[in-house]
């Protein structure tokens, strides 16, 4: 992956830059010692690293306006970054930037049950948000598998689903208004407490935008109450066909459970051996979840379980017990653990339509042989968001690329397929160059206008997003 | 009316690169809302037919031009539905024709549904639209999950036409109700009904329409039936008092039309308001509008307001934050007025540079939205 050269103008500006940042800032709010920096230098795709030239971490909209005022006069790029738990390098460095932090805004701002929503600081993490709420049997619906660490604000930035999003959706579902510091320094609020837009809905358009628009400080956020309860029933079948074939048969039949998760054999295995769970051994393996109270529970899962029965499901599996289901999840929620303990691996997010989904796990059977990478796959089948975690050796020679090589190729067969490069985790660097097979050029430019138009000269979170390509000519400017 | 009327995503392109002056764009111009434009009339009714829909994947792709009514019948054979329920507004607009999904796309146009299962916006999954250049763009697609580059489906999701003309949209889809019910409850001032929505709307029970009207307050339930008969049963053990149950179906279907549609409400020849805001501020902004009729929706979170011609309810507690759209009225008053309520000055300037970007020669509904 390539990253544009450092502009050496920028970096002979450092003491200059580091300065005025300080001055700006409270003390120990600005590091640039080259040791220090380099805590910053990747995020959880950590094949990539880049030592910032220096790192803010600001306590309020006030100090995010200040940095970005003297960035932006000083020609600088700047990183936000919130908990840096990005897959997609999306708080990737540049040795030309200034990483700007969120993580010393946590603060709960407001917190209204009446109207259902909660204000706070973008740093703030996302389970500490339900966190703030919980006591009131109140939540925050989007839930990444990181949300013990990622905060909002990369949320926000990477429009974050998770596994419970059939039902209630994904973060710019669930956020309500913002208040963002433009680059230049201009402080604006978009949306707030009421729940559509007076124009046009810029926030629906600054939801995802991976921090290139501008940098989101505060966050009102919809809260939800509590279901009554939530049961999940284990399935196992003999082929992936089966599995899909169940999933699109529930779909159709009316219910709507909050998640369909779906794990294949080499996935299975590996945490069986990590976790033991108590997993059969069996090709497919899918947990189904619903909501309600315990009889409403009961009504959607025989649906759901009769469904299954069509299928010859090798095992059915009911919780009746809180330890039961704690079980059927332990495996689902350990699998990127299990895969990492086999080996080193890259974890794709790409999309496909539910109905392609026997094809594309047989074509990345293929893949696999052809490129001698193993493959477990692990994803949210309910909406077609699939996870192949390609394992690779980091230490052997050329694995990495070959690795990339193989992530390309699934992605792109996603995008034939009808679906799209990424679901949930967005485009960072990884996934930049592989714009060109989802969009034509003038797809990817009408976008890149949509930066000029909030962040002209190009400064805000860069090398990101756009194919280097498409985007050098405004870079350069 | 002599229009525009392309037959294809290629001849849409085609004529909005050839046009020589504003264009009016419509779809079957059933809401003129918004101030009115002088220009070529275009519509996108020739654009009509659903391109692809699968139920296992509970998403459907539709030509912006197919009427709203065809897309939903497809969708009721396969007991399927748009999950945002789109308001007809043909009753209070006094228009005739057929609406078509991409004119509720274009207006963001979502029923009382939106409480629980969100506004358009959050159904659409895909656009493709014609930019003022007349170039034929794309973006989202036809899954429900997609971060890849930037969201401009919610960006077109209630523009109007003005920064594209839309050709083709995609949403995702829920299974349909197997039952419903309505809880009415009966002689209750705006503050206690405004105080029973949120504490209904707070309850574990998934209520799918909370609304208030002439001092009636009422809840939707929806679901399996033996789901529907028990949370309705906690839901009046939970706010107590005399609650009527309505349970047929049909009935319920009705009266929450009736209530997304605006029926009855307001006289001819009033301007009627739309306005939003959090749900614990409408008491007070109500009690403050010298409205002669007000309905109340999404748990107090939306206002609709009849008032004399010519009123500026904006002028009315501004200090409540939300907005408030000028959405029925005559010419003169929207042009007087403002349509859409003013932003401050960094938006206006986003907005300006997005129109700019989008349609450089400004001939796309100029002016509509200000």
């Amino acid at each position: 992956m390539d990253m544009p050269s450092p502009n050496p103008i920028i970096l002979s500006k450092k003491a200059e830059l580091v300065s005025r940042l300080s001055d700006a800032l409270e003390s120990g709010a600005v590091i640039h010692d080259e040791h220090e920096t380099r805590a910053y230098e990747c995020d959880a795709l950590t094949a990539y690293k880049c030592p910032p030239l220096c790192v803010v971490l600001p306590s309020t909209t006030e100090e995010v306006a200040a940095v970005l005022k003297v960035c932006h006069e000083l020609d600088v790029p700047v990183v936000p970054r919130g908990s840096g738990t990005s897959l997609a390098g999306g708080a990737l460095p540049t040795a030309d930037s200034v990483i700007l932090g969120t993580a010393r805004m946590n603060d709960v701002l407001e917190t209204n049950y009446d109207d259902r929503y909660i204000r706070v600081q973008t740093g703030r993490t996302n389970l500490s948000v339900t966190g703030a709420v919980e006591e009131h049997d109140f939540f925050y619906a989007p839930d990444p598998s990181s949300q013990l660490a990622c905060a909002i604000a990369g949320n926000i930035a990477m429009n974050s689903g998770g596994a419970h999003c059939l039902k209630y959706g994904v973060t710019t579902n669930n956020l309500l208004g913002v208040k963002m510091v433009m680059m230049d320094g201009t402080i604006t609020e978009i949306g707030g407490a009421h729940l559509d837009a007076a124009g046009y809905d810029l926030l629906g358009l600054i939801c995802g935008s991976e921090g290139q628009l501008g940098v989101v400080t505060e966050a009102t956020l919809r809260i939800l109450r509590k279901p009554e309860g939530a049961r999940p029933v284990l399935m196992g079948f003999d082929s992936n066909e089966v599995a899909g074939a169940c999933v699109s048969d529930i779909i159709k039949a009316g219910v709507l459970p909050v998640a369909i998760e779906f794990m294949d054999r080499p996935v299975i295995r590996a945490t069986e051996a990590f976790a033991g769970a108590g997993y059969p051994d069996c090709e497919a393996l899918l947990i189904v979840e619903v909501e309600g109270s315990e009889a409403e529970i009961d009504e959607q899962l025989g649906l759901i379980l009769q469904i299954a029965r069509k299928h010859n499901p090798v095992e059915l599996r009911e919780s009746t017990s809180a330890e039961e289901s704690a079980r059927i999840w332990l495996g689902r929620k350990s699998a990127f653990g299990a895969m990492g303990q086999i080996n080193d691996y890259m974890c794709l997010d790409g999309t496909i339509p539910v109905s392609s989904l026997p094809m594309v796990l047989r074509r990345i059977g293929e893949l696999s042989e052809k490129y001698g990478l193993d493959v477990g796959n692990v994803f949210h089948a309910g909406d077609g968001n699939m996870h192949p975690l390609i394992l690779f050796d980091a230490n052997k020679e050329g694995d990495l690329e070959l690795c990339e090589a193989m992530g390309a190729d699934i992605l792109r067969l996603c995008v034939e397929a009808g679906g799209c490069l990424t679901g949930e985790h967005g485009v960072g660097i990884e996934k930049r160059d592989l714009m060109v097979a989802q969009f034509t050029p003038e797809d990817l430019e009408i976008q890149m206008k949509v930066k000029d138009v909030f962040d002209p000269k190009w400064l805000l979170n860069p090398a990101k997003v756009f194919p280097l390509a498409s985007s050098e000519t405004r870079r350069a400017a | 009316m002599k229009m525009i009327n392309p037959a294809s995503e290629a001849q849409l392109a085609e004529a909005v690169r050839d046009a020589k002056g504003p264009l009016k764009v419509i779809g079957g111009g059933t809401r003129p809302i918004g101030a009115p434009v002088t220009g070529e009339a275009l519509t996108t009714r020739g654009l009509s037919g659903i391109t692809l829909y699968e139920p296992g994947a509970l998403t459907i792709v539709a030509l912006s031009g197919t009427p709203l009514e065809e897309v939903e019948a497809a969708l009721a054979k396969e007991n399927q539905r748009l999950p945002f329920e789109p308001a007809d507004y043909r009753g209070v607009f006094g228009t005739e024709g057929t609406p078509t999904i991409g004119g509720v796309v274009a207006a963001n146009i979502s029923g009382p549904r939106r409480i629980q299962a969100g506004a358009c916006r959050d159904s659409l999954i895909g656009v493709r639209f014609v930019d003022g250049s007349g170039q034929a763009l794309k973006n989202g697609g036809r899954v429900m999950k997609n971060v890849t580059g930037y969201d401009l489906v919610k960006l077109l999701a209630g523009s109007y036409g003005t920064l594209g003309v839309i050709s083709e949209v995609s949403f995702k889809l829920l299974p349909g109700i197997a039952a419903s019910a309505t809880l009415t409850l009966k002689g209750q001032t705006v503050a206690e009904a405004v105080a029973t929505l949120s504490k209904a709307l707070g309850s574990p029970f998934e209520v799918s329409g909370a609304a208030y009207r002439n001092g009636d307050t009422f809840l939707r339930i929806e679901g399996f039936a033996d789901s529907v008969a028990y949370r309705t049963e906690q839901l009046s053990n939970l706010l107590g008092g005399d609650i009527e149950v309505e349970s047929d179906k049909e009935a319920v279907a009705g009266l929450w039309t009736a209530i997304g549609a605006l029926d009855g409400f307001g006289t001819e020849g009033q301007d009627i308001w739309r306005i939003s805001v959090k749900p614990s501020d409408a008491p007070s902004l109500i009690e403050a509008l010298p409205a002669s009729d007000t309905l109340i929706d999404w748990g107090g979170g939306l206002i609709w307001a009849a008032c004399a011609p010519g009123t500026d309810l904006r002028a009315k507690a501004p200090e409540i934050s939300g907005h408030r759209t000028l959405f029925r009225a005559s010419d003169e008053t929207k042009q007087k007025l403002g349509a859409f309520h003013p932003e401050p000055a960094p938006i206006v300037a986003l907005n300006e540079g997005l129109r700019s970007k989008f349609d450089p020669r400004s001939i796309l509904n100029p002016g509509l939205m200000g």
